[in-house]
């Protein structure tokens, strides 16, 4: 038999496409584990349809998910696939355009009959030509009928056999970059722990898979990546949602508070709420709510309660709280919302992702109305910037919203588990002095009021969304409103003192600046070090904190010969740069597909710029 | 715990009342002060939450802790306190646009989860804030600056939306009777689970007189019904009256007449889960029946708040994972520990990697 075709790579990226029902998300999830197991870092990107079951067979019912990995560090999820794994024609037309020239398509044969062609709308017989994709390596597989014998004996009706078309795609695919099958196995052992058949049929399904590739050496070929060189220390992976809801719990174990989420699922953030509604064991309280409304509202409770009270949510449902997030401004009330952000505007497109919520969260609410906004740039780091805005909210008495985004959110790598010791202190501002006690009364340094909670002695007082004298009395008086609006703006802008400064990526000064903020930073940095590996003066500048602004952001941007901003809309962050931090032209480079940058895209709009 | 005396005076704020000379909610105000003077709670442990709306400006006049918050969210926001604390004593003041208009979802919702807190509210069927528009319990047809040729929608009654959503207690009380509401309320906060007391608040400007039929006092006994659990269903000036069920339906009869006696009256259950009653009881209205007053369902039923409570410390007392270090090495983890590894930096101390390039 000939030996496989061996290929050496630093980085593969891997997409498993499919129907939605056909399991490709667990599939995608497992192997990125195993790979991650096996030393390999990874980052991890599902692209999935809002439609649970959109009809079978068709383009808009594909789910896939894509995983790259690799022997250094892996900034994003990669722009093209190396390797698609298709279980249908529908998978091969939604992915052609994310695939690296010269790659390996896996397909089941199977599936590639007249009907399912036509389902996806081919013309041709020939979907592979049709998708201009002639000079791939396409691996047909019979993996629906090889799935079947593998389970003929095991009496199953057809469509659980079926069912585990996946698994046998998962051992191919493992075979093919020589991970071990352990983690697996492991994984559908305690999963179905009280399923022994679904246990034994998987595993069969999952080695038969493995099997049938070490078989057919001849035609698939074989991918070598060695394991990156990291920081030592206990890893797992993570994606954004459950980073962002352990980042809130171990800020409530520093305060020595107990955490309340007050939340109405909608995707992508709902997984921050399971992540925290699973979490008894720490004492979390998880209030589903009736509506998003009723989500902010019960956690504004919380926190009049004494509570570190968070409210998680997406877009849509941010403009639901925009009323109630006012109130927190007005009640100075210490208090995090999580915004997931997704396509927009409207229902828009719930499963993608976008950056497009930036001006709905800095400006969206009636009034003089400013909060802290912040956002996290890798899935892994959600935990720090959520842990980040909950000491800001508690410590100065104020709302912050974090942003994520669907990209973060979903998406995962692998991350060295800090210990809690590591983490800075967080310091309540619960009030102390009863007979010095007013309710508005306000740090020198900070303006932040002090946090009494009822329950206290002596500390009886109202607060409202009715506009306040010191003592809590409702006050009308023009020099008041005038003087508080300024207070709260101001105890806002102080904040800068509690952040990092900005840094610059790369060196200090040159003929490019990058701008980016949040989710997109992978790509961006990604981008940035392959034009400095080709003797460009490139740089980076990343914004994780958008209001208030880094305090030297001006001497950053002061250094550079020209500024571009790159973010996932029509360019909010840019005209806020504008405002903020005038006398700079800021160029733009804008994406509004739902989808994340490719630095391919991002390398070709710098060069643009830079020989303008 | 020890003796706490109190008098409705340490529940007064030092802020000055602003109400119209004459508004009804000045005597439920006061019966809510004398109903916590009486309940022997420390006075810190009183919160008591509003949304918008003339009756909403009560947590001012208040020396408890309150929260005046925005419209129609009070019971949201009181969800979310009980829920965090559920040792506090949570009233929620309410009027019939904030609960029954903006704040209906909520309202519901709080019902029907049965969270610890005791709502008031204070049904005048008008929006008086905001000087005079129709309200979700205005009747049919009536005449307002909204609705100028009389409006083309039936009204709620809370009592019904309360069973309606498996709520637990419903009450019911006029204003000008001060006596009866405390009362009433002094059984609502008795009673474990969401309470709802509606009374009939009149607004002296914009709907003045909307309860008068029936709570005019010379009239009292003939047109209002004073339940107490356990006693027979009478009423009218000698208690010559009485409520029997008839056909599947309540009626009126005289004792001592067509053969009725007092034994043929209709015992009130307030504690039975059967809302079959309890909803005639609520529907009745004038002139046909007298209007039911007084606590119309009182069912014991699992508390939300505590439910929450027992079961973290149900999860606790099995866990396997106690504080945050131990999550995060939970599950699936793996060790990095190569000759060609370097130390871990702490996240916040972090530079950027392209610094060396």
């Amino acid at each position: 038999m000939k030996d496989a075709k061996v290929i050496e790579l630093e980085e593969v990226a891997i997409r498993f496409s499919g129907d939605s029902g056909d399991g490709m998300q667990l599939t995608g999830t497992l192997f990125s584990d195993a790979s991650a197991l096996f030393g390999n870092d990874i980052s991890t990107f599902p692209d999935y349809p809002s439609e649970i079951r959109a009809p079978q067979g068709t383009v808009g019912g594909v789910s896939g998910f894509q995983v790259q990995f690799g022997g250094k560090q892996i900034s994003t999820p990669g722009d093209y696939a190396h390797v698609l794994v298709a279980m249908n024609p529908a998978a091969v037309k939604a992915n052609s355009k994310f695939m690296n020239p010269g790659g390996t398509i896996i397909y089941d044969v199977d599936s590639f009959t007249q009907k399912n062609l036509d389902k996806a709308n081919f013309k041709t017989d020939d979907p592979f030509a049709e998708c201009d994709l002639i000079d791939y390596t396409k691996v047909p597989v019979p993996i629906t009928s090889l799935t079947r014998e593998s389970l003929k004996d095991y009496g199953m009706d057809n469509k659980s056999i079926l069912r585990s078309k996946n698994m046998f795609a998962l051992g191919l695919v493992c075979w093919m970059f020589g991970r071990p099958l352990d983690y697996i196995e492991g994984y559908l052992k305690r999963k179905f722990a009280k399923k022994p058949l679904v246990v034994e049929t998987n595993l069969k399904v999952l080695h038969d898979g493995f099997n049938y590739g070490m078989n057919m050496q001849h035609m698939t070929p074989q991918y070598i990546v060695h394991p990156a060189a990291i920081e030592r220390g206990i890893y797992r992976n993570i994606n954004g949602n459950n980073a962002t809801a352990w980042g809130l719990l171990a800020a409530a174990e520093k305060a020595g508070l107990e955490l309340f989420l007050g939340s109405y699922p909608i995707t992508p953030a709902t997984d921050v709420l399971t992540a925290l509604a699973a979490r008894k064991d720490l004492g979390v309280k998880t209030f589903q709510a009736e509506d998003e409304i009723a989500g902010i509202c019960t956690a504004i409770g919380a926190a009049f309660a004494g509570d570190l009270a968070v409210t998680s949510t997406s877009g849509p449902g941010f403009a639901l709280k925009s009323e109630a997030l006012g109130l927190s401004v007005m009640a100075e009330l210490p208090l995090v919302v999580v915004n997931v952000q997704r396509g927009g505007p409207s229902t828009g497109l719930p499963t993608k992702t976008e950056q497009s919520d930036l001006m709905q969260t800095i400006y969206g609410r009636n009034g003089e109305s400013p909060i802290v906004v912040l956002a996290a740039s890798t899935p892994s780091d959600c935990f720090y910037y959520a842990f980040l805005s909950a000491k800001i909210a508690l410590e100065r008495m104020v709302p912050v919203v974090l942003l994520t985004d669907g990209f973060l959110g979903n998406g995962s790598e692998p991350w060295r588990v800090p210990a809690m010791s590591e983490l800075p202190s967080i310091t309540p501002r619960i009030a102390k002095d009863k007979d010095s006690f007013q309710p508005y009364k306000r740090d020198e340094k900070t303006y932040a009021r002090e946090w009494a909670i009822p329950g206290m002695e002596g500390f009886q007082h109202r607060v409202g969304g009715l506009e306040k004298s010191i003592t809590g009395s409702v006050s009308h008086d023009p020099e008041n409103h005038e003087k508080n609006t300024e207070y709260r703006a101001e105890k806002v802008e102080r904040v800068v003192e509690m952040l990092p400064e900005l840094e610059v990526c790369g060196g200090e000064e040159g003929d490019l600046l990058v701008v980016s903020w949040g989710g997109t930073y992978g790509h961006t940095l990604s981008a940035v070090r392959e034009m400095r590996k080709e003797g460009k003066n490139v740089c980076l500048a990343h914004f994780n904190f958008i209001k208030p602004l880094p305090k030297n952001t001006k001497e950053v941007f002061s250094k550079f010969k020209k500024i571009v901003v790159c973010e996932l809309n029509m360019g909010q962050f840019a005209g806020y740069l504008r405002d903020k931090v005038p006398g700079y032209t800021y160029h733009q480079v804008n994406k509004m597909k739902g989808l994340p940058f490719t630095v391919a895209e991002l390398t070709q709009n710098f060069n643009q710029l830079l020989e303008d | 715990m020890a003796d706490i005396n109190y008098t409705a005076k340490d529940f007064k704020s030092e802020n000055e009342v602003r109400w119209c000379p004459g508004c009804g909610d000045y005597a439920i105000m006061n019966a809510v002060q004398r109903t916590m003077a009486e309940m022997n709670i420390p006075h810190e442990k009183f919160a008591v939450i509003s949304g918008i709306g003339c009756s909403s400006r009560f947590p001012y006049y208040m020396s408890t802790f309150g929260f005046h918050t925005v419209h129609g969210r009070a019971t949201a926001i009181a969800s979310g306190v009980k829920t965090a604390n559920p040792d506090l004593n949570v009233w929620v003041i309410t009027g019939d646009g904030d609960a029954m208009a903006i704040g209906g979802n909520h309202f519901i919702h709080l019902v029907r989860r049965n969270i610890d807190v005791n709502l008031v509210l204070f049904n005048n069927k008008i929006y008086g804030l905001t000087k005079g528009q129709y309200s979700p319990t205005s009747d049919r047809g009536v005449v307002t600056k909204t609705s100028p040729f009389g409006t083309v929608e039936d009204p709620f009654v809370p009592g019904q939306l309360v069973v309606g959503a498996s709520g637990n207690f419903f009450a019911r009380a006029v204003d000008s009777n001060v006596k009866h509401t405390q009362h009433v309320l002094m059984q609502a906060a008795q009673h474990s689970g969401t309470s709802v007391v509606e009374v009939l608040q009149n607004c002296v400007i914009f709907n003045d007189g909307i309860h008068e039929e029936i709570a005019d006092p010379k009239f009292r006994n003939e047109r209002q019904l004073f339940l107490e659990h356990d006693q027979p269903m009478v009423f009218g000036n000698e208690n010559e009256k009485g409520l029997v069920f008839d056909k599947g339906k309540l009626k009126v009869v005289t004792i001592g007449q067509d053969g009725y006696t007092l034994d043929d009256i209709l015992v009130h259950d307030a504690k039975t889960a059967d809302p079959t009653l309890h909803l005639a009881l609520i529907n009745m209205c004038l002139p046909e029946f007298p209007v039911a007053m007084g606590v119309i369902r009182s069912v014991e039923a699992p508390i939300y708040d505590q439910e929450v409570t027992k079961q973290i410390k149900t999860v606790q007392a099995s866990r396997k994972i106690t504080n945050v270090d131990e999550l995060l090495r939970s599950g699936n983890t793996w060790e990095v520990n190569e000759e060609s590894s370097s130390d871990p930096v702490p996240f916040f101390l972090k530079k950027c990697l392209l610094k060396q390039m």
